[in-house]
């Protein structure tokens, strides 16, 4: 159970990190949303993993567990979803402004103007 | 005490919640703001004056006994914070009065809400609570940025968009480490970390040494360090005046959680030994460098204040490296006039932008600014007080810095690099001086442009203007408070006995 929690936050950590490191706001914003289901796993771990156990006092249960990160990452979650509504407000207003999801200062990117390919009219295209 | 301790995040709490049942109705909104920040300043003085007494207000939110429930403590150094936050806050929100709160709609709101979530920071003792509090000014703060001058709209998002996914990155792993905090000690309010951060078990040792690297980066993040540290000046520099001011505490909320940390956090306690060395004091020294070679190459003057920032953040961050009490009361001196005179530079920046039609505060040959007459004299008092010249506060903060080096190997490269940025500073601000006040005199009476009008704009400027030479003057009652504030924070033992009581609590043994 631990190792597969813990190679589950892993993999999502990694790869959250890998997309927060794209030039590109729509990447970012996924992975800003994978680090957090990553964090929020790992506060909840935090805690001790354990099987059924209520986190309240409940006359027939023997042990409880903590329910003091449970409350912490309820906190996690709602603040995390709050930043990333935000997030993806700005990112599209910034899509509005710039015309392109490209982050970061500075002109745009050469690449993506190409002046040397061949230009392709959006109303021909269908036709092909 | 009573219920002081929490009046300066409840009320602008309060007045954000009133604001949103008007909105629209801007007079109202302002009012309720201005009543807002007097009676959190008045609170503000009443903890201060608790404070100096030697004595530490806890207030037990829900009144849950301090490990398990959160408290609010009230130590010097909060009390002094708090004061700062609304001391800055009055002529930041006058400031907004002159056109920046039209921009958008729930601006006054946002900005009491920013007010609180800075109090709440200063005051909280639990490590979670502070998580919280960050993220509501960091989410005003968010908002603010947004609604500056029209111009900058494009410049101000794509800046905007990478503050806000760098502090989205910050809160990460702030928590993280607090699950790690959590997870090996198994408390997250700061005084029971101290106490049990000696009895950490053997195997736990190297977790906890890697939690407390990930807590001090979080922080240095925040206070802008070099590698870090580039965001700073692109966002600052876009946001409108009144938000740049306000911002500038929100980097010294990191330095100031940093030197908590190191004072009180860590202790005596051996797993944190030497966390800090050598790194923090070179990059510190870095980030001087870097702010004063960015103020050298700038070309506006709010480009230039943005850099001194930097500089001023690096010069704190080098003395927490080396905490003593000489060192932590030069720091704490530092810190309220250095915030004052640079929030006093952005809002002159703003003022300058406004009377110089075409050009603003570039640095560009031209018709210099209108009223330069008495925007000159301004202008000498702050750029002074922020290069260190002899008559003004920054003078008397660089000699104590310079006082309480230690000495050794980092002497001279301290020694150094702090006079050649009063150098740096000197040469910046003779260089902006030329363009701006001393070109052309035909130029036709510009009316302030619509970004400031009214009188509050010109008050909040002269309030912080006086603030330089104030300091001067009171000198003596506030280097004694920062003196007595550094002896408190260097003797955890009355913060950990106020908060947690006399004996700790019994506690079951985590599997």
């Amino acid at each position: 159970m631990a190792v597969v929690l813990a190679l589950g936050i892993g993999l999502l950590l990694a790869v959250g990190v890998w997309l927060v490191l794209r030039p590109r706001s729509f990447a970012v914003v996924l992975g800003l949303t994978l680090i957090s289901y990553a964090v929020n796993l790992f506060i909840l771990v935090s805690g001790r993993i354990d099987w059924v156990l209520p986190p309240l006092v409940f006359a027939e249960a023997d042990r409880l567990t903590d329910p003091l990160p449970q409350a912490l990452v309820l906190t996690a979650i709602v603040i995390g979803f709050g930043m990333t509504a935000f997030l993806v407000a700005l990112a599209l207003k910034a899509l509005a402004a710039n015309g392109d999801d490209q982050l970061g200062e500075g002109t745009p990117q050469p690449d993506n103007l190409q002046p040397d390919a061949p230009q392709i009219d959006p109303h021909t295209q269908d036709d092909h | 005490m009573g219920v002081w301790p929490i009046l300066p995040i409840l009320v602008p709490f309060v007045a954000a919640v009133l604001m949103l049942l008007v909105p629209g109705r801007l007079k109202l909104q302002q009012g309720l703001a201005l009543a807002a920040v007097c009676l959190s300043l008045i609170a503000a003085v009443r903890l201060l004056a608790f404070a100096d007494t030697g004595d530490i207000a806890v207030y037990r939110l829900g009144d849950w006994p301090a490990p398990f429930g959160i408290v609010l403590v009230v130590d010097q150094l909060a009390a002094m914070m708090v004061m700062l936050v609304f001391t800055l806050g009055l002529p930041a929100l006058l400031m907004a009065m002159g056109g920046t709160d039209t921009k958008g709609q729930h601006f006054h709101p946002l900005f009491q809400l920013q007010l609180a979530g800075l109090a709440g920071a200063f005051l909280t003792g639990d490590l979670f609570n502070l998580f919280v509090f960050f993220e509501i000014l960091l989410l005003a703060s968010y908002a603010l940025l947004m609604q500056g001058p029209d111009v900058w709209a494009r410049g101000r998002v794509r800046a905007g968009l990478v503050y806000v996914i760098l502090n989205l990155v910050g809160s990460s792993l702030f928590l993280i480490a607090l699950a790690l905090i959590y997870g090996t000690l198994g408390t997250l309010n700061l005084a029971d970390v101290a106490q049990r951060l000696p009895l950490v078990p053997l195997e736990d040792r190297a977790l906890v040494r890697t939690t407390l690297a990930l807590l001090v980066s979080v922080f240095v993040l925040k206070a802008a360090l070099l590698p870090m540290a580039l965001w700073l000046p692109r966002v600052y520099a876009r946001a409108p005046a009144s938000v740049a001011a306000l911002f500038i505490i929100l980097s010294k909320v990191g330095i100031i959680m940093l030197l908590r940390l190191v004072l009180i956090g860590f202790g005596d306690a051996d797993v944190a030994a030497g966390l800090l060395m050598p790194w923090l004091p070179a990059l510190a020294l870095a980030t001087i460098g870097f702010g004063i070679l960015g103020a050298l190459a700038a070309r506006r003057l709010v480009e230039i204040v943005t850099h001194l920032v930097l500089v001023s953040s690096g010069t704190m961050l080098f003395s927490i490296a080396f905490a003593t009490v000489p060192s932590t009361s030069a720091l704490l001196w530092y810190l309220p006039q250095s915030t004052l005179v640079t929030a006093g530079l952005f809002l002159i920046a703003a003022h300058i932008d406004a009377r110089r039609p075409g050009l603003g505060d570039r640095m560009l040959r031209g018709p210099s600014v209108s009223g330069r007459a008495w925007l000159g004299p301004a202008y000498l008092v702050l750029a002074a007080g922020a290069a260190g010249m002899p008559p003004l506060s920054g003078f008397l903060g660089k000699v104590m810095l310079l006082q309480t080096v230690p000495s050794g190997a980092w002497q001279p490269f301290w020694w150094g690099l702090i006079l050649a940025s009063g150098l740096g500073m000197v040469i910046v601000f003779a260089r902006t001086a030329g363009p701006l006040f001393w070109q052309s005199t035909e130029m036709p009476p510009a009316p302030a442009s619509e970004g400031l009008s009214g009188l509050a704009p010109l008050t909040a400027l002269w309030l912080l203007v006086a603030a330089g030479p104030l300091m001067v003057v009171f000198a003596r009652p506030i280097a004694d408070h920062a003196a007595a504030t550094a002896h408190q924070l260097h003797n955890p033992a009355t913060y950990i006995s106020s908060v947690i009581g006399p004996e700790a609590p019994v506690r079951e043994r985590r599997p």
